[in-house]
């Protein structure tokens, strides 16, 4: 089987409809960036608190509004999470929500604000931790265990959390539940709502960051950016010719810009895995402008005759194959971690969908054709090509 | 087969088995359970997979140069005075941010020479300038101003570390975090709220005991009445509890000695028990020289009051009846049994050398890690058969080929995680890794394509395969060593700037890479001599 077979493409004619291409995208997120939604930093760079709650009922977003414009919370944002299968909310709060002295009073007062109808002097068993139930269950000692007490309650504490937790998916929806769960004591099972009652959401995941982090990370996340292309630059000068590194720079930025630009437009938060994913493009879309650059030294030494705009189409079309192949693999990988590799990923698969998209097309569209132009006005200006075979071969 | 070939393919068998071992040790039996079992068991799970507690702590070292800066002022005032030398002032004109700089105003004309001696000889780690209109300069010489720094954020970190083994919590990491910035990462496997830990990290756990000058008062301003608007010298002024008849939130003042007969450094033991109301309590005993000190003390205040002081805050006053050796204790303020066993253990893994307070905070709960586990491998199971019927489909023959190299890419990428365990590295797999394990699998079938294709067109130009194989790889072989380079590039920054999650994904990408170039290299290549030497002169290859 062979999808490319003698293709004969003249790319380089093509250049002033693929920089206009490039423009627009560009632009457009640059654009985005400066004046639309700025750079949709996420809870990892800006600072806030994130919470995410499960409901043992389909939430009702208006009113967790009113409970957390009650408790004086400044402007949260309530989304609904996930497939709305699962009842899942997410609770976006401001950098603001949090102090020095307490980083997490934005989640203590959402907790707080949810819980309504607190029978007194009863403990939430959907917000319990592992650790308050052992305490209730040593206190009221439903087994009657004389010594060992300690260690066979945390057990039963475990017991009753793990099966809330990895079982049920976060909530109790009523203490029946509890008779069927494995490894927990009849005598523990009908004890608990002596001490407990059931509200009817849990927390199950919590971010917060204080805003000190947040800067700090910025300020890191740029450098790690920086450095990557400057490592880039330094090793391609170093086995090709300096021009190759700077085209290859050239290109991996305008990837980069258009990537982040589309997180831009489309308002989709950048988290700290998708810097990870942009570093990898980074790397990624190099490499398909290093192979193209490889045939085109390889060719050089065999065309010697011939253009150098001819030598560079050659090259591209002899790698097409290639490129479109892996290209289209990655691609294919990637789209099954987008598809199927859940919520939390979604960031980050989002942006190596869109970079693996963007690398290929630019290392045809965008790196060659620098080279091309830079040969181009060295001869415009009466100076001899750069010598172009590769030295470190 | 010749000989070569032979040793080539126990070598990859060899190491082959040698990751396998890595990922499942010596199963107990080949079911897919007992297997999964013993892959879970060497396979070590990063906090969001495995559910826990992520907390990032700011140790403000600022603290510690206080403490070091107002002892050298005690000193300073202590020397001054038996030389019999005056001064109108020492203190540190900006406590907050230059706590280390301390100035001396109104030093008696002519003291030079006494005041350098005084800080070579008793003060070493400081510089000395100045000595126009008698005021003088002291700040704590660079070198040991980090010094003392860094050496704060070790102790905090070996003392969070002991209070956490206490607690039982298995498998913490307690880290140095960030570029020097002071910082203390602790992830706490399995812990999904944070609440009592955060409080029992925090709490410094100075304890105190100083002689009690006065009180309670109601307020500030009530004790500076009491006392003529002026406090005594070398007194304070400590909040206490709240006192009996006034709300719950009005709190009491005392004025206490500023200087203390015991501290926590002296304490030896520290045990929950209860008090003569046989309510909770925390009783301490003593070291030897420590006892020997406040038995000093209390001998000769007999009749007077001493202060208990925890954080600074007074926890009880007690008068002392008659001197006291080795043993205290603190009650008061209404304890909880478990209060009184978390003070006692605090009070026994030491104090911190400076306050810390949180900058990040993040909870996995185990039912989101579960969730994140299904999602990730459901996608590396989807990604990888894709690009495994891909291969075939297209390459035939030579498709098994990239897909054994890539079924073995994925073994050494998941014995190395698990050898790691087994070494006590602990390389954790995070959900960006598994990621990073299906990004591998796209991008090492790469290296597959490159040389096909190379071997294809060799093929197309009139080559015999032997020769075609040959040439396809010797070409290839510079351009992908090119590609993995940039990309390991990338991935190693990526390993230094991130923490956990990021981490994980640049570990796995690093090292899947790497594997790759075995693989795809020599294991296909390998495959294809193997293949070739079956094969009759002038026979076709599949490819």
């Amino acid at each position: 089987m062979e999808f490319f077979h003698d293709v004969n493409i003249d790319f380089l004619g093509k250049k002033w409809y693929f920089l206009a291409f490039s423009l627009i995208f560009s632009v457009a997120g640059l654009f985005s960036m400066l004046f639309w939604h700025h750079i949709p930093w996420g809870v990892d760079f800006r600072g806030g608190t994130l919470v995410y709650v499960k409901f043992a009922n389909p939430p009702d977003l208006g009113a967790i509004r009113t409970a957390l414009d009650r408790a004086g919370l400044h402007d949260p944002k309530i989304q609904p999470y996930d497939q709305a299968s699962l009842h899942e909310v997410l609770i976006d709060l401001d950098v603001r929500e949090t102090s020095e002295k307490a980083l997490d009073q934005g989640k203590q007062k959402i907790i707080q604000a949810l819980e309504s109808n607190v029978p007194a002097n009863k403990i939430d068993l959907n917000n319990a931790s592992s650790l308050a139930i052992k305490n209730f269950l040593m206190d009221k000692d439903p087994m009657h265990l004389g010594t060992d007490a300690d260690q066979k309650y945390t057990a039963q504490a475990q017991a009753v959390a793990s099966y809330r937790d990895k079982v049920l998916g976060g909530v109790f929806n009523s203490f029946d539940q509890l008779k069927g769960a494995p490894n927990v004591d009849p005598s523990v099972a009908a004890a608990i709502p002596d001490g407990f009652y059931l509200s009817d959401f849990g927390v199950f995941n919590v971010e917060i960051v204080g805003p000190q982090v947040g800067g700090q990370l910025r300020t890191q996340a740029g450098l790690a950016t920086l450095y990557s292309l400057i490592g880039m630059l330094v090793y391609l000068g170093f086995r090709f010719e300096w021009i190759y590194g700077v085209a290859a720079v050239v290109t991996v930025f305008h990837d980069t810009l258009i990537t982040v630009g589309a997180f831009s437009l489309t308002n989709t938060e950048i988290s700290l895995t998708v810097i990870a994913a942009i570093l990898t493009l980074i790397g990624y879309s190099n490499n398909d402008t290093i192979v193209v650059f490889d045939r085109i030294r390889e060719n050089i030494k065999l065309m010697r005759r011939e253009k150098l705009s001819e030598i560079v189409n050659r090259s591209i079309n002899q790698t097409l194959s290639r490129t479109i192949l892996t290209a289209g693999l990655t691609f294919l990988t990637v789209l099954a971690l987008f598809l199927f590799g859940g919520e939390v990923l979604r960031g980050f698969s989002l942006a190596l969908v869109i970079g693996i998209l963007i690398g290929t097309y630019s290392s045809i569209a965008i790196a060659a054709p620098i080279l091309v132009a830079y040969q181009d006005w060295r001869i415009e200006k009466g100076k001899r090509p750069v010598a172009m075979p590769g030295k470190a071969r | 087969m010749t000989k070569n070939l032979l040793w080539k393919l126990l070598f990859i068998v060899g190491i082959m088995l040698f990751f396998l071992f890595g990922i499942f040790g010596v199963p107990k039996g080949l079911s897919g359970s007992s297997l999964l079992a013993a892959l879970t068991d060497h396979i070590h799970l990063g906090l969001d997979l495995s559910g826990g507690t992520h907390l990032i702590l700011q140790v403000h070292v600022n603290d510690a140069v206080n403490v070091d800066a107002q002892n050298a002022i005690e000193i300073l005032k202590e020397q001054l005075r038996s030389r019999k030398i005056d001064y109108s002032d020492i203190s540190q004109p900006d406590p907050q941010n230059s706590p280390d700089h301390v100035v001396l105003k109104g030093i008696q004309p002519g003291a030079r020479s006494d005041l350098l001696s005084i800080v070579q000889d008793h003060l070493p780690e400081y510089d000395l300038t100045g000595g126009a209109e008698n005021t003088w300069n002291l700040s704590m010489k660079p070198s040991m101003l980090s010094d003392l720094k860094s050496k704060a954020v070790t102790q905090a970190i070996e003392t969070i570390r002991n209070r956490i083994d206490q607690l039982g919590v298995s498998e913490p990491t307690i880290q140095e975090h960030g570029l020097g910035q002071y910082q203390i990462l602790v992830q706490l496997p399995g812990v999904d709220d944070p609440g009592r830990v955060k409080d029992i990290m925090q709490s410094t756990a100075m304890l105190e005991i100083k002689q009690s000058l006065g009180g309670p008062f109601p307020s500030e301003q009530a004790a500076l009445q009491d006392k003529g608007g002026v406090l005594p010298a070398d007194s304070i002024l400590l909040p206490g509890h709240a006192m009996p008849g006034t709300a719950d939130e009005g709190q009491s003042w005392y004025l206490v000695s500023r200087v203390s007969a015991v501290s926590g450094k002296d304490l030896r033991d520290a045990q929950p028990s209860s008090d003569q109301n046989g309510q909770p309590s925390v009783s301490f005993t003593l070291t030897g020289e420590g006892g020997q000190r406040f038995y000093n003390f209390t001998s000769s205040h007999v009749g007077d009051s001493l202060a208990v002081v925890l954080d600074n805050k007074v926890q009880e006053v007690a008068n002392i009846k008659e001197p006291i050796r080795d043993r205290g204790e603190i009650s008061g303020g209404r304890m909880s049994d478990q209060q009184a066993k978390d003070l006692s253990m605090i009070l026994r893994s030491g104090a911190l050398p400076a306050s810390i307070s949180y900058l990040e905070e993040r909870t996995v709960g185990p039912s989101l890690g579960a969730d994140s586990i299904r999602s990730g491998v459901r996608a590396a199971v989807i990604g990888m058969v894709a690009v495994l019927i891909f291969m075939l489909v297209y390459y035939r023959g030579a498709g098994i080929n990239a897909d054994v190299a890539l079924i073995f890419n994925l073994i050494i990428l998941l014995g190395f995680l698990g050898w790691s365990t087994i070494a006590g590295v602990n390389v954790a797999l995070t959900l960006p890794g598994i990621a990073g394990v299906i990004l591998t699998v796209g991008m090492g079938v790469d290296s597959n394509v490159l040389i096909f294709e190379r071997i294809r067109e060799e093929l197309r130009n009139g080559k015999t395969p032997p020769s075609a194989v040959d040439q396809g790889f010797s070409h290839a072989w510079i351009t992908i060593v090119d590609t993995h380079v940039t990309t390991i590039v990338s991935a190693a920054i990526l390993f230094i700037f991130g923490t956990g999650p990021v981490k994980g994904f640049a570990t796995t990408l690093t090292f899947g890479l790497l594997a790759n170039l075995f693989t795809a290299v020599f294991v296909s290549r390998v495959i294809f001599e193997w293949v070739l030497s079956r094969k009759q002169r002038g026979e076709a290859l599949s490819i």
